[in-house]
């Protein structure tokens, strides 16, 4: 058995300009519950490189399909969700669990803390999961969800989005986001998609509207790929990053 | 060697993540299923600035078993417990997997009858487990900002230059008003010298903040309160 210096740790390099800069004073509710002390450096060992590995027996056909989890079908406009998943390096992330949760047609979540006065669908719960396949592809069919209004300031509403949690292969990977939809006229009043301050990187989170997975006379196709942080090539362990 | 394309951007989990059938688990608390000799309970509670209770936290942990080893390609020696015997048994057990299909097939009344579901511990999907050893929780806080898990004492794990780091978990948290996720790590009370030793917290000069990695020993359990801010804010870590 391989004891501790045999062992041979991939780095995952930070990409801390793809994200939101962490206080980013439009969103209010950032003022209490960002840390104000420097985070400290933590070196990737073991615990930072592993990760959950999810089967496949973990989630049932129906948990992809956000259509049809009751007795009757939601309102709304009906849409196929796909993409892959993949690294920094451009590699798929196979046989990863990928949740989604959103709200209706009309802008509601059923959550018991939405006081959105717009009706909700007995018809449509809002969560769905999958895990991806060997080439990092995922497949959702759901209905695109409304605009919703919120207290940030005046006259808010955040643009259409659906919220997505991805865990990849590595504690370093974890990724929480929302994938926004092509074109929305709220993109330039959101405090939530600007605190994302690199206009590259906000593009990448809008989906693509996608001919191609269309289903004639039944959904219409959006593509959506996400990109975790890669791993550089391993090291041993007892090296220097 | 560098990553040749950015990431995709982090957002806030939002309030409303706990709807049904969206993050929280049933099971997701159990590290390892209730009833396991040593399991040990840690629970605490998220705080904000003004040292209010967060209630829209979600609180998420990832672990070594007791041996120090992880279930995953990048740790060659492996878990103590092979991952495949505790997935069969998982699936015999908990009746997921293939069962759980059937079930989400027949379901849908079920979930009907508790459109309120979410949030720690409601009924709502499970993520799967059996007698075995998970290395990963999730619990959304309450309304009295409360999570809780139930694992194993990690063992020591690795560290580079061939020395050893004191057993600790790795813990993420996600709440509304928090752009990206925090990380910070549960050290434990009773390993007075190797905590001492170890490398992360070694670096820590500061008495006071080291202190916030170290979980309290309460009611038989163990007790980590996580404060965003203020003048206890808890340590946290750029990995
Ligand atoms: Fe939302």
């Amino acid at each position: 058995m391989p004891d501790a210096t045999d062992l041979r740790l991939p780095y995952y390099p930070p990409d801390h300009g793809s994200h939101p800069e962490p206080g980013f004073a439009g969103y209010h509710s950032t003022r209490l519950r960002t840390p104000h002390r420097p985070l400290r450096p933590l070196p990737q060992g073991l615990t930072e490189v592993t990760g959950p590995v999810f089967g496949h027996d973990r989630v049932g056909e129906l948990d992809a399909d956000l259509t049809r989890q009751h007795a009757g079908e939601p309102l709304g406009e009906r849409i196929v969700l796909h993409g892959r998943i993949l690294d920094g390096n451009g590699r798929p992330v196979p046989d990863t669990l990928v949740e989604l949760w959103q709200a209706n047609a009309a802008g509601r979540y059923r959550h018991e803390g939405d006081q959105h006065d717009a009706p909700l669908d007995p018809n449509f719960d809002g969560g769905g999961r999958c895990v991806t396949d060997s080439q990092g592809n995922y497949r959702f069919i759901t209905i695109k969800p409304g605009a919703y209004p919120w207290r940030n300031h005046s006259n808010a509403w955040r643009p259409a989005h659906i919220h997505f949690s991805l865990f990849g292969q590595a504690f370093t990977q974890r990724l929480v986001t929302q994938m926004y939809f092509p074109g929305d006229p709220l993109f330039g009043q959101d405090p939530i998609f600007n605190s994302v301050r690199d206009e590259a990187a906000r593009q990448r989170m809008i989906c693509d509207f996608d001919l191609g997975s269309t289903v004639p006379e039944w959904a219409l196709g959006y593509r959506f790929d996400i990109v975790l942080r890669g791993p550089q090539a391993a090291v041993f362990e007892d090296e220097e990053h | 060697m560098g990553t040749v394309q950015p990431t995709t951007p982090s957002q806030t989990v939002g309030p409303f993540f706990a709807l049904p059938g969206a993050l929280p688990w049933s099971d997701g608390p159990l590290v390892v299923p209730e009833g396991t000799p040593g399991a040990i309970r840690i629970s605490g509670r998220v705080f904000d600035g003004d040292g209010a209770p967060v209630p829209d936290a979600l609180i998420e942990t990832w672990q070594a078993d007791p041996d120090g080893r992880f279930s995953h390609p990048d740790d060659p020696r492996g878990p103590s417990i092979p991952r495949q015997a505790t997935a069969d048994a998982a699936d015999r057990v908990a009746g997921n997997g293939a069962g759980r299909g059937a079930g989400s097939a027949g379901s849908a009344a079920g979930r009907d009858a508790d459109p309120a579901a979410g949030g720690a511990g409601a009924a709502g999907w499970a993520l799967g487990h059996g007698p075995g050893f998970r290395g990963l929780g999730r619990c959304p806080t309450d309304t009295d900002g409360r999570y809780w898990f139930l694992t194993l004492k990690p063992g020591p794990v690795p560290a580079p230059g061939n020395g050893l780091q004191a057993p600790h978990i790795d813990v993420s948290v996600l709440a509304r008003g928090m752009l990206n996720r925090v990380v910070t790590r549960i050290y434990f009370p009773d390993e007075t010298t190797t905590n001492e030793h170890d490398p992360v917290l070694s670096t820590i000069d500061e008495p006071g903040q080291r202190a916030t990695l170290v979980a309290v020993a309460e009611d038989g359990g163990l007790r980590f309160d996580i404060h965003l801010q203020g003048s206890d804010e808890t340590v946290f870590f750029d990995v």
